[in-house]
């Protein structure tokens, strides 16, 4: 059975794009059948993440409005196998997207056989993420490990629990993943920024991984690769582990804790 | 004695612990009020309208929120009158 999974954070910048490539592609790397759509109208930057942006034909918005089916606007991904990226228009009438209209494409994704389908939304609170949010049955919730950033997710959180689908028809509740991004266990340990347990504490949902501070994730947005496949790095493993998780594996947390430097230094060091 | 105090009066001045305490009761108020019945805007709008036959009042004055106590729903409702 198909499941809806929104990308979402509140605030902007926090690592949702990210979040959606590495996960979308790690899961297709499982050999399940994976869309990923950017909701982010006129703000297209998810083919960018995932480097197709010179094959954008058709978007989210002309299947949508019936000018390209779904078949026609869905590209494939050149390096993993069941992968398919949907992009976000960019087109600045706002009310492009319908509710109507995403959920006819959502229906199609699922007729189509794709066992995961990643909504990657926009920044704020408006139409846009209250559409990416509405046909969810998960939510993955990407925050930083700071006051404005926890604040938007809680505020979120509100959302997803009121305005969605399955809020809307009494169904079960969307199952909320916590993804803590741009962590730095120095500076936790220094007391300079909120630990794991305290955005876990303040926020109330359960943990599915932490993402290290990494400069990885820019080596890899730069060259239009999803930064799970820049295998080595703390943040491909890191993703890796999420995906696991996700799929109902019980990993242990890692990253959490400043490395040893003298030590790590010497069993992996050059 | 003097070295306990420094000791913990450098605790209190790591920054992560000020930001939970501050998130802490930001997001108690703010999903208090979130959670807050659609009627009560209207109804702050009419206890004020009441409130002002009889005492003059400023709008911003007036303080209502729905809590949860002890199982119980409470109605709190809180008005500074003015000085005479």
């Amino acid at each position: 059975m198909s499941r809806v999974i929104v990308v979402t954070s509140g605030k902007g910048g926090v690592g949702k794009t990210t979040t959606s490539a590495s996960i979308s592609t790690g899961l297709a790397m499982k050999g399940y059948k994976v869309a990923v759509i950017d909701f982010d109208v006129g703000l297209r930057n998810l083919d960018l993440i995932m480097g197709c942006e010179r094959r954008v034909v058709y978007d989210f918005v002309n299947v949508v409005q019936g000018e390209a089916s779904l078949k026609q606007a869905l590209i494939k991904d050149k390096r993993i196998d069941n992968l398919y990226i949907l992009a976000a228009s960019q087109t600045r009438d706002k009310d492009a997207l319908t509710q109507e209209g995403v959920g006819n494409v959502i229906e199609a994704l699922k007729e189509d056989g794709f066992d995961f389908i990643i909504c990657d939304s926009p920044a704020g609170i408006e139409k846009g993420a209250q559409l990416a949010l509405y046909f969810a049955d998960e939510a993955i919730v990407v925050t930083n490990p700071e006051v404005s950033s926890v604040r938007d997710s809680d505020r979120i959180l509100g959302i997803l629990q009121a305005k969605s689908k399955r809020a809307e028809s009494g169904d079960t509740a969307i199952v909320e993943h916590l993804v803590l991004t741009r962590y730095n266990p120095e500076r936790v340990e220094t007391g300079e920024m909120l630990s794991v347990d305290d955005v876990i504490g303040l926020l109330s949902v359960k943990l599915l991984g932490v993402v290290p501070e990494s400069e990885q994730v820019l080596n890899a947005s730069n060259s239009g690769s999803p930064v799970i496949l820049e295998s080595g790095s703390d943040a491909a493993q890191a993703y890796i582990d999420i995906v696991d998780r996700f799929l109902g594996e019980e990993k242990e947390h890692r990253f959490l804790t400043a490395e040893k430097k003298g030590l790590l230094k010497k069993l992996f060091g050059r | 004695m003097a070295l306990l105090d420094y000791l913990l009066g450098q605790k209190k001045k790591k920054s992560a612990g000020v930001a939970k305490d501050r998130l802490q009761i930001l997001l108690a108020h703010e999903r208090s009020e979130r959670k807050a019945p659609e009627y009560l805007p209207k109804m702050r709008e009419e206890i004020l309208q009441v409130i002002s036959k009889y005492v003059q009042i400023d709008q911003d004055q007036l303080q209502i929120s729905i809590d949860e106590a002890n199982g119980y729903e409470v109605l709190e409702l809180n008005l500074v009158l003015p000085e005479k």
